[in-house]
């Protein structure tokens, strides 16, 4: 019996080191970003988030455009991926025949599989000159009234990238509020129909508004996925340190200006610069991550208690 | 007069009546025709994923078939201005890549899911969960920063090793979350079993509760790997890329997805071509893994229903 005991405890003991070992990990990443960014951290301060100059010539640099970027950048995709991403979802759960809701599911999967490096391809190569010679002629003349839809068009740009990452993060969406879709007990809907609802209105009512957390959780989770996605937006963003209200104009954002400068960074400011942005980035998606499981855990635990109930 | 009363009312009832069904048959056309228009708007939404997929692979097929020939996997790039060559060194870059990132991320991963599963119920876990689970959407970028600040920097050189390093780390949140759930699923009756036979909890573990989830963990790690095969932005400062063979784990090493990357920004027609097929080939690797990941996952629910 004590011979059982020790040894149980030993393989305690070890085994506990690898979750430990996870925590330090974490730990280590902040603490190493904080580390390596202190130069700039301590020479520009809180001026660094608010300037918008970026010249490693001069040793002057504000990541403001690129935040500006990433947020610009997330927003229209998620404006375009929400709508679409959460009718699919919904197709899906309650409209589809299961046979083609699960094959539909499968090439979902694979959509969310493919490499973000194969997205910016398709992006450099079909959808740029595609929105060089169309879409955006279209949107300036049509929509050329608003500022998001003036100036020169060259294809590349926060639209087109916004595109990209919108077509990324569907795939996260679709699954995520599908799940939480599913999770609706039967006996809701059933009574909304019996009311005398139609399938829409059962949705809208019934569906939508017991999900509505999940749901949210899941669009903060595509947020967290397009802020922090690098390769597809480097490569049709077009990479040019500037805020302008107009979505044609080309930008940068954090991921990708620290993708593209970081093995050309030569002074030590520049690489502390660019590790501060990785900093920032890291946080970003801390914050927004730890919302997002927040909500869907909410959500989870209270089907748990229902259940019981 | 009561008579009359009661036809009053009755009338009254009557019309009240009919206004209820008027205003049920104009809003019935209404709620009808918006229920039958959202059918359409939402299997429009379905559609337009589908296009999306289609569009994309459908482009890779066309533009890059024709360079997907035996050259392309056995022959190095060739400099600008020479057609053919291959990337064999990036696809022998990848694997070592892989393999690398696998030796440091399996263990850790299937270390803390097995002990977030068989020993923790408490505070402790839920922090190693919580934070498991924030780790995961960590940008792929800040990774490689870290491996650039950990492994590049007191080495003085890009290298294979960091590459792999920032990998296995990205491995780790998903292995973890994957085999704690499956390991999870060994059914409670089995691990008894094995106590009352007078078995330490440890070989439970170790020869009960693993080999009988081992379909759900080898699930996780495909995942995993499937996800990371596909990385470029934590390779683009720690492998870094070459244009030529190498078997030094301190030297710098070329990937498929850097070779796409770096190709695709390229002004070079040829290049460009060369981008396509090893988008390709990167593309039928990972959806390989996951192939085999669906076969896992097949395999351990036929075990988990047929006990």
């Amino acid at each position: 019996m004590t011979r059982h005991d020790t040894s149980d405890i030993i393989f305690r003991r070890v085994l506990v080191c690898f979750p430990i070992l996870i925590l330090i990990i974490v730990a280590g990443i902040l603490f190493q970003l904080i580390h390596a960014s202190w130069p700039t951290l301590n020479k520009f301060g809180f001026h660094f988030f608010a300037s918008q100059v970026w010249d490693p010539v001069m040793e002057e640099y504000g990541a403001l455009p690129f935040i500006f970027g990433t947020c610009v950048t997330s927003i229209v995709a998620l404006l375009l991926a929400v709508p679409i991403g959460l009718g699919a979802a919904i197709f899906l759960a309650e409209y589809a025949p299961p046979k083609i809701a699960k094959f539909i599911s499968i090439l979902v999967d694979l959509l969310a599989a493919v490499p973000t490096v194969i997205y910016g391809l398709w992006g450099i190569f079909v959808l740029v000159p595609f929105m060089r010679s169309t879409v955006q002629p279209f949107l300036g003349k049509y929509l050329g009234f608003l500022p998001f839809f003036q100036g020169p068009n060259y294809g590349v740009g926060f639209l087109s990238a916004s595109i990209i990452l919108a077509v990324i993060i569907i795939p996260f969406i679709i699954s995520v509020s599908r799940e939480v879709i599913l999770a609706v007990p039967m006996v809701y809907k059933e009574s909304a129909y019996a009311l005398g609802s139609t399938r829409w209105e059962a949705m809208k009512n019934i569906v939508l508004s017991h999900g509505k957390v999940g749901i949210l959780g899941s669009i903060i989770l595509a947020m967290g996925r397009a802020i922090g996605e690098t390769m597809a937006v480097t490569m049709i963003i077009g990479n040019n340190v500037t805020i302008s209200s107009s979505l044609f104009s080309p930008g940068y954002t954090m991921a990708s200006v620290v993708a593209n400068e970081f093995s050309e960074a030569t002074s030590k400011t520049y690489l502390s610069a660019l590790i501060e942005i990785g900093l920032v980035l890291f946080i970003f998606s801390v914050i927004v991550n730890m919302l997002a499981r927040l909500l869907i855990w909410s959500v989870t635990n209270q089907s748990h208690q229902t259940a019981k109930r | 007069m009561v008579s009359d009363q009661s036809i009053t009312s009755n009338s009254q009832e009557i019309a009240s009546q009919e206004r209820w069904q008027k205003m049920y048959e104009s809003t019935r056309f209404r709620r009808g025709l918006w229920d039958k228009a959202m059918v359409y708007v939402l299997s429009l939404c379905a559609i337009f994923v589908l296009a999306a997929l289609f569009l994309i692979l459908s482009h890779l097929i066309r533009q890059g078939i024709t360079s997907v020939n035996p050259d392309f996997f056995t022959h190095l790039p060739k400099p600008v201005g020479e057609k053919g060559g291959g990337m064999a060194n990036a696809i022998v870059g990848t694997l070592y890549l892989l393999v690398l990132a696998i030796i440091v991320g399996v263990p850790i991963g299937l270390g803390a899911g097995i002990y977030l599963s068989e020993y923790a119920n408490h505070k402790f876990a839920f922090v190693v969960r919580f934070v498991v689970d924030v780790m995961n959407g960590i940008p792929s970028i800040v990774f490689g920063i870290f491996a650039y600040i950990v492994c590049v920097l007191p080495l003085k050189s890009f290298s294979v090793l960091s590459g792999g390093f920032a990998l296995g780390i990205m491995m780790i949140p998903m292995i973890t979350r994957t085999s704690e759930s499956f390991i999870r699923m060994v059914p409670q009756q089995l691990r008894e079993a094995g106590l009352a036979i007078g078995a330490p909890q440890w070989r439970v573990i170790l020869d009960i509760v693993l080999p009988s989830s081992v379909g759900g963990i080898m699930t996780g790690i495909m995942v995993a790997l499937a996800r990371v095969a596909g990385e470029t932005a934590p390779l683009l400062f720690t492998a870094f890329g070459n244009r030529f063979w190498n078997h030094d784990l301190m030297e710098p090493i070329a990937a498929l997805p850097l070779q796409i990357f770096a190709y695709a920004i390229s002004p070079y027609d040829d290049w460009h071509r060369q981008a396509w097929a090893g988008a390709i080939v990167l593309i039928s690797l990972v959806f390989m893994i996951n192939l085999l990941a669906q076969y896992f996952v097949a395999r351990q629910t036929k075990i988990n229903s047929g006990k």
